[in-house]
């Protein structure tokens, strides 16, 4: 079985997609759609937590999506969590089961779960970040053994907007696992907190000498949530972040994804905060 | 990166250089044309550009600065990558692997091809600009006077060859032309031409005396040392001048279009009317329109031009610097001469530097 990463990077041109077959759509919200899809038989995507792939439809365009599948359940095939927000997005909401689209990739650096293993994790998720790191967070609840105290924070705009409500009321429920939900606007039956994500960090308690954090959201998010991990007490170097850029090649070529001098598709775009405070373009 | 100027040549390289007299070089291209695709420098309204040679009276060789440079032979501004079936079925990858010439490249052109090497071969290697560069013989053509007014080759160490770029290096030395081996290619091309002859001492002697003559011709015109741009432009990230570009920079783009080290690019599709078969098109970008680092929801990552512009001069006086090894500005001032709100890079640098000057005078004592 060959990685699907070799066949993009070693074929006749890292820009031409392996056809995948759309094999499940299931509607996560009003506005976004978990999509199953299939490698061929010979291919894996033997990707990492926070890595992505360029999705190609045909006539249409391309567009970077993060992986929303873990490692430990994507056997042949994987899954994008895709909001519709766009011409491409529109179109994509539109395919059904058996539909043929093109994917290159995985890029980029995710998440070093090696260097997670043996730690506490702050986990921290705003809107659609909650698709990537729901990659991270199944793998690790797969390898729950390795690792300490897991502690998720969830921001959504309302209770509606909420992806993956069956897995978060299965996170709920886990005694292992520490699930902190809070939203803008709360309707009738919310229950628990409200207002922007910061506002769970007095809930939870950290161990900030064995504490990593993995943050994923909207770049408004970001300022605010890294003062928090600080405040607790969390070193520069256990605070990890996912950037979102205008990808187009995922190669490092094209340069539409630059952040300062780095690539965020191949340097990133998950960083290390120690290595991007001192760049003037992360927090934009 | 300092300006050397080359010294005697040792007998040992003698073996390297051929003399080609001139009356001999309509002979040479038009047999080059016979078995390549040439390109060369031609005429073109009131100035130059390289378009396809078919014998030899196409080129003039005594050409100022195209408008835009020879990489467009190697990243062309449309280049087809795959054609599909809109199925979704078939994908038809392209490349273009015919053997091509590009003749009379100058030297700060030649440099800016070997930083474009340096951007799409190393790390992931991009196949498509790998094949052409491979299919593509360069022959390049020694400046011996400035070709505009906006030039500054000379600050930024280009005014001689990229020996290990160019397969062949021409100098004009009046009545021939002494032609320097720079690769097996080139010296199989020389070896099937009759019409050149090893050059002797005497011929590398005028030689040297032409390249030694032709420098005080070029202004050193960097108000600092090429390689203190990079801590410079690091000292001056937050400089208020970045915002006085802003208000002045256009957002049109020239800049980036007629740069010879520039590489961005979008990736588009083009569909047949029938919706059934289309192309997958690499097209030429620019981090000076405002797309560039546009994302989904419309949140875009530098929408100020001030901040445009910072980006497109830090990342060719100290990114592509500190990554590459090689400054991104090889000094051609092509955009200087393009840009409508008279930017330029060598006014800027120079500005920063002034700036800097006075805000930490120590500095310049050191100086």
């Amino acid at each position: 079985m060959k990685n699907l990463s070799e066949e993009v990077v070693f074929g006749p041109s890292i820009y031409l997609p392996i056809l995948a077959r759309i094999v499940s759509v299931v509607s996560i919200t009003a506005s976004d759609k978990l999509f199953t899809l299939a490698l061929p038989n010979d291919l894996s995507m033997r990707h990492r937590p926070g890595q992505f792939v360029q999705l190609n439809v045909f006539g249409v365009g391309e567009a970077p999506f993060s992986l929303a599948s873990s490692p430990s359940r994507s056997h042949g095939t994987f899954e994008l969590a895709i909001r519709r927000v766009g011409d491409l997005t529109g179109v994509i909401h539109g395919l059904g089961p058996g539909s043929v689209v093109g994917i290159r990739g995985p890029f980029g650096r995710g998440f070093p779960l090696e260097r997670f293993r043996g730690k506490d994790l702050l986990l921290v998720a705003g809107g659609c970040g909650l698709a990537p790191l729901r990659s991270l967070i199944n793998q690790v609840l797969d390898e729950r053994g390795n690792f300490g105290q897991v502690q998720i924070l969830y921001g959504a705009r309302s209770p509606s907007e909420l992806l993956f409500k069956r897995e978060l009321l299965e996170w709920e429920n886990r005694p292992d696992v520490d699930l902190h939900l809070t939203v803008d606007s709360p309707d009738l039956g919310w229950k628990a907190c409200v207002g922007i994500v910061t506002n769970l960090f007095p809930e939870v308690k950290v161990d900030p000498r064995n504490t990593v954090a993995a943050i994923i959201g909207p770049p408004v998010m970001y300022p605010s949530v890294v003062r928090q991990c600080r405040t607790k007490g969390l070193a520069d170097g256990n605070i990890w972040l996912s950037f979102e850029r205008r990808m187009r090649c995922g190669v490092g070529k094209c340069g539409h994804c630059q952040m300062d001098h780095l690539c965020t598709c191949q340097d990133g775009p998950a960083f290390m905060l120690s290595e991007i405070k001192q760049m003037r373009e992360a927090f934009v | 990166m300092l300006v050397t100027e080359p010294g005697r040549q040792d007998p040992a390289n003698m073996s390297k250089f051929c003399i080609l007299p001139k009356a001999k070089l309509p002979e040479w291209v038009n047999e080059l044309v016979a078995h390549h695709r040439v390109f060369g420098p031609r005429v073109s309204g009131r100035g130059y550009a390289f378009g396809p040679v078919v014998r030899f009276d196409d080129m003039d060789l005594n050409y100022r600065q195209s408008r835009l440079s020879p990489k467009k032979f190697l990243l062309p501004q449309r280049e087809l990558l795959y054609e599909y079936e809109t199925s979704g079925m078939r994908l038809s990858p392209s490349s273009d692997p015919s053997s091509t010439i590009v003749f009379g490249v100058h030297t700060c052109d030649q440099h800016a091809i070997r930083l474009l090497d340096r951007v799409f071969l190393q790390g992931i290697a991009d196949q498509h600009y790998r094949v052409r560069r491979d299919a593509t013989i360069l022959i390049g053509l020694e400046c011996l006077r400035p070709c505009s007014s906006e030039s500054f080759c000379r600050s930024m160490g280009t005014t001689s060859p990229a020996t290990d770029v160019v397969d062949l290096h021409l100098v004009d030395l009046g009545t021939e032309y002494s032609i320097e081996i720079h690769s097996s290619r080139g010296a199989k091309l020389m070896a099937a031409f009759r019409g050149a002859f090893a050059a002797s001492h005497n011929d590398l002697e005028r030689r040297d005396a032409v390249l030694k003559a032709k420098w005080k011709q070029f202004p050193y015109s960097l108000d600092c040392d090429v390689t203190d741009l990079s801590p410079l432009l690091a000292e001056c990230a937050e400089s208020p001048y970045w915002d006085e570009l802003g208000a002045a920079c256009l957002g049109c783009g020239a800049c980036t279009q007629v740069c010879p080290t520039c590489s961005c690019f979008d990736i588009e599709d083009d569909v047949t009317l029938s919706l059934s078969t289309g192309k997958r098109l690499r097209i030429w970008d620019s981090c000076q329109l405002n797309q560039f680092a546009k994302v989904a929801e419309n949140h875009d990552f530098r929408p100020a031009r001030a901040a445009r512009q910072r980006h497109r001069f830090m990342r060719k006086g100290k990114y592509q610097y500190d990554q590459h090894d090689m400054v991104g500005c090889v000094g051609c001032g092509r955009c200087g001469t393009a840009c409508l709100a008279g930017i330029t890079p060598i006014r800027t640098f120079n500005e920063l530097s002034r700036r800097q000057k006075q805000l930490s005078p120590e500095r310049q004592d050191l100086e």
